[in-house]
């Protein structure tokens, strides 16, 4: 038996991947051409890497089709529900530092917390006759957030790309997004609310709970464990 | 004690009995759809209900959402039709997604039995109540009852701005933003009220963006006059927000609460009809046989998981087992029927059970 390791399957998020584990003296490698999503393990022994995209590794992990996986914060906590009955933290790995954050138009000067934002939900939707819109591919996140604080009187409206953009082609009042340095907030003229971010992700690797762990998998793990020096 | 698997057939023939009770009593029989337009309920309850439910996609109807309650669309039936006042029974699922609980079951069946009719509230609460408790009685379940009527009364009668109210009243259903609003509008909150403002002044003062999005310059203008305002504005008396504490706090039985809210209400007069109505219902209550005297109350009780009920609340559970969901919950909900009734309104009580509970606890105390 082997466990199973699932990487980013591309870019920057696999890149740095690679340098974290060579750090420990592991060495993840792209096999084959370029372009071919297979990959090899050396500096230990048991270990397959599985090549995937960072947002299926969650799903992949949850379903126990991998033992190990590495991807962003965020998208297990938004992809899965009760995240931590499925999986487990074992590092945070220090790259792919990203906020998912609520932004509003600068022009409302009136909003800066989510107090405000609460306050103006209600005139607009008093005004309007529908509810406050926030463009978000992170509908769980952003709902158990905004539940949390006691925020009323909006609705959560999808947007899988150019979420910025919403506000101006007028289908949101507002947007929840990953920024990592508001660039592209500020060039759309919006401003990112004063209040503690929605979750401030970073590349973690997670651990399987409903993954099949043989004796030899444990022996394997313990291996790893040493090696990343994960018990200290 | 683990909850046993009762079966599905089991389960139905127990709606079945129940249902068969409450048309004995004088209920209609009424039947509605499965699956249920998306707007109305998402508009209604606003992003939770899309969490708690099952939204569909139809390219010819859209959203649909597969029941996750039997008011919305009873109080639809009921508003469509001519009759009044009227008394409704029903059987079938609902559907709830469990994230927090995953547990407990997604799709279960549900018996109801709803009043309209608004020619004595009290009496009506007190029915549906004694029902109730008259079918469960031979469980030994935990009866819990309060009254939202209460707190909105109290709230409504604070010597305070409209605006100020109104944001309370609003967020009744989320206590805790309840309690931080309450904070800011008492003395305490008085620092912070003009902090923001000069937050907000120092925005305008830097503020050069274009304009983008739906929400208007006057919107934006409105809202800075408002806290403007706020800033300036006497903080709600110290004991006001005592008496409003002691609301909130109060958790007592029946007559304890009632010589209690009489105190209150020497101090804080606006909350005298809504405990004048609580007092009607306890002698309704009394008069079908209840035991008032040991039965509990607290103001607060149904606000975080009822929002649409405005009166008279009342649950009951398995003792000492809050991992149980409850076997039965109900209360009053007369905004409602004039959200849902285009320009009419009833006033409206009635309460759901959940006849696998019931067979489950019974089986449990054999």
């Amino acid at each position: 038996m082997t466990i199973k390791l699932g990487i980013p399957s591309k870019g920057r998020l696999m890149d740095k991947t690679f340098d974290w584990f060579a750090t420990h003296g592991i060495t993840l490698k792209q096999t084959g051409a370029e372009r071919e999503y297979s990959g090899a393990v050396e500096g230990i022994e048991g270990i397959e890497l599985v090549m995937l995209s960072a947002s299926e590794i969650p799903r992949e992990l949850a379903a126990g089709r991998i033992h190990l996986g590495v991807t962003g914060s965020d998208l297990v906590r938004d992809k899965l529900v009760s995240w931590d009955r499925k999986l487990s933290e074992l590092a945070q790995m220090g790259f792919g530092h990203a906020d998912l954050i609520i932004a509003v138009p600068k022009t409302w000067v009136d909003v800066d917390t989510l107090d405000d934002l609460d306050a103006a939900a209600a005139a607009f939707r008093a005004r309007h006759g529908f509810r406050l819109r926030i463009a978000t591919k992170y509908h769980h996140l952003v709902h158990v957030y905004l539940k949390e604080h006691g925020v009323a009187d909006y609705q959560l409206v999808d947007s899988q790309g150019a979420t910025e953009g919403t506000v101006k082609n007028l289908t949101a009042e507002a947007v929840a997004d990953i920024t990592s340095t508001g660039d592209t907030l500020r060039a759309n003229h919006l401003k990112v609310l004063s209040c503690e971010p929605v979750h401030k992700s970073q590349a973690t690797l997670f651990k399987s709970r409903t993954a099949i762990w043989s004796d030899e998998d444990r022996v394997i793990m313990a291996e790893l464990r040493k090696r990343l020096e994960l018990d200290h | 004690m683990p909850i046993k698997e009762i079966s599905k057939a089991r389960v139905r023939a127990e709606a079945a009995r129940l249902k068969a009770y409450f048309e004995s009593q004088g209920a209609s029989d009424v039947e509605t759809d499965i699956m249920l337009p998306a707007e109305v309920l998402l508009d209604l309850y606003g992003e939770d209900i899309r969490h708690r439910a099952y939204v569909t996609n139809d390219p010819a109807r859209g959203e649909m959402m597969l029941r996750p309650d039997f008011t919305v669309p009873v109080v639809q039936t009921h508003m469509d039709s001519e009759a009044d006042p009227a008394r409704y029974t029903y059987a079938g699922e609902v559907f709830r997604k469990q994230d927090d609980m995953p547990d407990r079951a997604a799709e279960y069946i549900q018996v109801g039995y709803e009043i309209f009719d608004g020619s004595n509230p009290a009496a009506a609460d007190a029915e549906v109540f004694a029902q109730f408790s008259h079918i469960l009685a031979p469980l030994g379940l935990r009866a819990a009852t309060g009254d939202i009527g209460i707190l909105m009364a109290a709230v409504r009668g604070l010597q305070t701005t409209e605006i100020r109210r109104n944001a309370l009243l609003r967020h009744i259903w989320r206590p805790r933003r309840f309690r931080a609003l309450m904070n800011r509008y008492s003395s305490a909150g008085t620092e912070l009220r003009e902090q923001n403002f000069d937050r907000v002044r120092t925005n305008m003062a830097n503020q050069s963006a274009p304009p983008i999005g739906l929400r208007s310059e006057a919107e934006i203008l409105e809202r800075v006059m408002d806290l403007s305002t706020d800033a300036a504005e006497d903080p709600i008396s110290g004991a006001e927000i005592e008496l409003l504490n002691d609301i909130l706090t109060l958790k007592e039985t029946v007559p304890n609460v009632l010589s209690a809210l009489r105190d209150i209400s020497v101090d804080m007069p606006a909350i005298l009809p809504a405990v004048n109505q609580l007092r009607a219902r306890v002698d309704a209550l009394d008069a079908r046989g209840v035991d008032v005297e040991n039965l509990d109350f607290e103001t607060s009780y149904g606000r975080t998981s009822m929002e649409y009920y405005d009166g008279f609340v009342f649950g009951f559970y398995v003792e000492g087992r809050s991992d149980l969901p409850p076997v039965a919950t109900g209360g009053r909900y007369d905004t409602l029927t004039s959200m849902l009734g285009q320009g009419r309104s009833t006033p409206a009580v009635g309460g759901v059970m959940r006849p696998a509970m019931i067979l489950a606890v019974q089986e449990n105390a054999q």
